[in-house]
Order: C-alpha cells, then structure tokens, then sequence
C-alpha cells in the first residue's frame, strides 16, 4: 500500500485524518498514485493538478524520502521506499504567502 | 416570526449569521471551510436550505460547496457519500472543472482576449467570483468566473457548461482590470426569465434575451475618458456592479469605477447619477427591497485610495432614484475610518422596514433595520468581508 499524506486544507475536503493509504497496480509513479488518490477521493480532482492538463498546480510540491519530487516526471517511478510503503508521498502546499 | 440568514465570505472562510426577524440578537457561526478564501456564498430562490458556495485558494485551485440542509453540512457536489457507492460508479469529480468551450458547434467563441501589454492571451480559469442560483430551480445555477466568463449548471453544480457565446460579444478586446478579468455580477429577472444581465471587470454590462445563448454589449453612455478615450467604446468599462429592483426590471442601477449610473431600458442607455455624493468612485451598490427608487451606495475616496473619503464611514441612499443622496452616519465611525467596502459585500433583506447589510476589509458586518437610519456593527474582527447575501426566512 502506498502511503499519502495530504495538506490540511486538502485533508479536510477529502473527510480524512492523518495518512491515507492507497493501492497502486502497476509501477508506482506520481500519476499513478494520484490517478488512485482521485479516483478515492473525486473531491480533491483539480486541488492537486490541472483537470485537463494534470500538471501539477503551481503552488503545490510534491516530496519523498527527503527529496523534492515536484519537478519530477509524472511517470519516473518513485522511490523505492515510497512505492513499498516504508515512507509516505508527501502532497505539500508551498511554504509561501499567507 | 420570520427570520435573518446572512452568508457572509471572507479571505479566511465563510461564516453564518442568524436572527430572528427583530434583527437585534444575532449568532454568529463560523468560520466554515477555515482558511480558504470564500468569494461568494449565495441560497436558492426557490429552496432556501439549497446554498451554493464558492471556495478558492491560490495553493489548490476552486472548489464548489453545496448545502441542502442551509448551511449545516456542506458537500462539493457529487460527493456525499450516497453518490460514492452510486451505481453508476464513481463520481468524476467534475463540480469544480470550469472549462471554456473551444468547440465550433456552440458559436465558435474567441479563444483570446486582451492582455496588459496589449497581446493577445488565451482565457484562463481562475476562480468563481460568484453564484447566481436561477429564481426557479434549486438545481439550476449560474457561476461568473475569472478569466471572464459564464458558467451554468443543471444538476445542482456537480457539472458547469461554458455559456460561450458572452465571449462572443467583442471579447477579443477585454481585458483585465486591476483586480483580474472577473464576471462579478449575474442579474435574473423573473418578469424576462430569459433575461440574463452580467457584469464584468474590465469590459462593462452585457445582456442576454435568449437565456444566455446570445449576447451585446449594453454600454452606451458609460463615460471612461482617462481609460477609453474613445467615447463610443462599446466594451472596456470597468464596471463595478449592477443591481436591479425586480418589480421594475428594465432599470438597472450601477457602481462604475468612477461614476454611479442608471439606465431605464434594460441597460440599451445609461445617465449618470452621481450628482451630489462625495466621490461617485465606489464598488457595492444595492435597491432597497419594496422602494425600487431607493438606492444605496458607499463612497470610496478614489480609485488610488479604497478607503472612505476623510476617514468617515458613510452609506449614501437616494430616495429618488439618484441624482439626490443623503448621507447615512448613525452608528458608523465617523473618524480614523480606513476599510474598503467590495462590490459583492452589500445586500437587502426582505422584511418591513428594509434592513440593509454590508461587510468591509476590515472584518466588520454592519446592519441597520431601519431602511439605513441606524446602524449596530453585528461582528467587528473577520476575516476581510469578500460578499454579503441575505436570506429572509419564512
């Protein structure tokens, strides 16, 4: 199972606490993960990425095993660590603005 | 008795006010969707426990809300749990998907409009400046949105559809104002119930006859000399609200940027009607619910000072129809008055005597009972006041 974990703002919008735990068939990849996470969770579409585009929004950041994955292709395979649940993906509202 | 629900939107959530129909004891409840900016919340004519609420942030982007209960729950539409275990599948999650309609078979609308510099930049969604639910149908919803636009929904906001063809009415030559390209203001008339009037920041009034298919720029007579030299500019005025007394539909009231105006055939001409107020530079405007003669604006000092000429809070009605205006001061601060009242933030209720209500940057919610006589300040320290609408309740 993979492990997400969500910005507040975003963890209130999906009616979740703390982590959420996901299965992803296939290689686990950012688009992976978050086409899973969308399809639990409807609400979060477009909070994320774009509806259409699925870019990633520009103020959220994506991270994992300590490292900055925003800029990260969609489809690169995520950390080993992340992809066997031992660390969670984290979703990250940039530390920016008020 | 009846009673009071005003939905009030801030920069940080959405709060609820309650009173019964003296107006005097209020309850204040809040904040909802706690840290979001809430641009404007509005209930359904035809079922007042139907609410539609819009919720943005720069970080996640838009979100539409719905409450079926009048504000004690809310879902973004689509996603009660009931339409997660629905037969048809999964929820799309398609109530916050705006998306401008490039197709050729709906009037080919313009995929450009104008920028800052002049250039040409394609529309871009932003976010939903306000919701206009129909005066009929509690499932049937408009939405203005930033890149200009207008939006409708039949099923209860879980999708939106484009109404293209606004774009169509020389869109190719609006462009942003100093807050965005923003559809701010619907207006439905319930005698025209295909007459649909909006507003839009910087491009001007435009109307409908055809329930939104159609549409023309209904401009003559707004005056921008600074910014439109061209003084038959057809589009590129920035309008700041309109407003209209149902039972007299074809006399629109407006807030310009510079200038309070009217028009008394359906937006086809307009007059200025300034004439004695201080600044005639403001954003809110609004009718008073049985006088469709009386009106009510909030000066603001200028266009590079949003904030009340010397310091003084005031609320001006004309009880002609403009022209004549009196100043309105019982219960306002009336020195070291600095906040800035926005074009969203000011409503009518429906009860004998009218009570008006408006809220300010500087997180106050002002009501009076009296038809603006009087003023008591019901909360002091939200959030800054983005939209005010007021329920009147059985």
């Amino acid at each position: 199972m993979i492990r997400v974990v969500l910005p507040a703002h975003l963890r209130t919008l999906a009616r979740v606490n703390g982590e959420v735990t996901l299965e992803v068939k296939g290689k686990v990849t950012q688009r992976a993960v978050l086409d899973a996470l969308e399809a639990r969770y409807p609400m979060l579409r477009g909070t994320i990425r774009d509806h259409v585009t699925l870019k990633r929004r520009a103020f959220v950041r994506f991270f994992g095993c300590e490292q900055d994955l925003s800029h990260e292709s969609p489809d690169t395979p995520l950390p080993d660590a992340v992809a066997m649940g031992i660390e969670p993906f984290l979703i990250v509202g940039a530390m920016a603005g008020g | 008795m009846s009673g009071i629900r005003m939905l009030v939107g801030t920069k940080k959530g959405a709060f609820i006010l309650t009173s019964d129909g003296n107006r005097k004891q209020w309850t204040v409840n809040g904040p909802l969707f706690a840290g979001w900016e809430l641009y404007h919340l509005k209930g359904s004519p035809a079922d007042p426990n139907r609410l539609y609420a819009s919720q943005t942030s720069s970080w996640f982007g838009q979100v539409v809300q719905r409450s079926d209960d009048g504000g004690k729950t809310w879902t973004p539409p689509g996603t009660k749990p009931e339409d997660l275990m629905s037969p048809d599948g999964m929820p799309k999650g398609e109530s916050n998907m705006f998306l401008y309609d490039t197709s050729a078979e709906t009037g080919k609308p313009l995929t450009t409009h104008q920028h800052y510099d002049g250039s040409q930049r394609p529309w871009e969604f932003k976010r939903v400046w306000h919701l206009e639910p129909s005066l009929t149908d509690p499932d049937t919803v408009y939405a203005g949105a930033e890149d200009a636009a207008l939006f409708k929904s039949t099923d209860g906001g879980k999708t939106w559809k484009e109404l293209a063809g606004l774009r169509s009415a020389k869109g190719q030559l609006w462009q942003p104002g100093a807050g965005g390209m923003c559809l701010h203001t619907i207006v439905l008339d319930k005698v025209h119930p295909d007459r649909i009037f909006v507003a839009i920041s910087a491009a001007g009034t435009f109307r409908s006859d055809d329930g939104g298919k159609t549409w023309k720029p209904t401009n003559k007579g707004l005056v921008s000399k600074y910014e439109l030299p061209d003084p038959d500019a057809e589009v590129g005025h920035c309008v700041h609200c309109i407003t209209m007394h149902p039972s007299r539909p074809n006399v629109l009231y407006m807030q310009k940027h510079w200038d309070v105006m009217r028009s008394d055939d359906a937006g086809e001409s307009w007059r200025e009607i300034s004439g004695n107020l201080p600044s005639d530079f403001g954003f809110p405007i609004a009718v008073h619910a049985h006088e469709p003669n009386t009106v009510y604006v909030v000066p603001i000092k200028s266009d590079s000072e949003h904030y009340p000429p010397e310091g003084k809070l005031r609320v001006y009605r004309s009880r002609t129809g403009g022209d004549e205006w009196e100043a309105l001061t019982k219960g306002l601060p009336q020195q070291d008055c600095y906040v800035n009242i926005l074009r969203d933030a000011m409503a009518v209720d429906q009860l004998d005597p009218c009570g008006i209500y408006f809220g300010t940057t500087g997180g106050q919610v002002y009501a009076s009972s009296n038809a603006g006589d009087s003023w008591t300040a019901i909360v002091r320290d939200l959030p800054p006041v983005l939209s005010i609408e007021v329920q009147t309740l059985p």
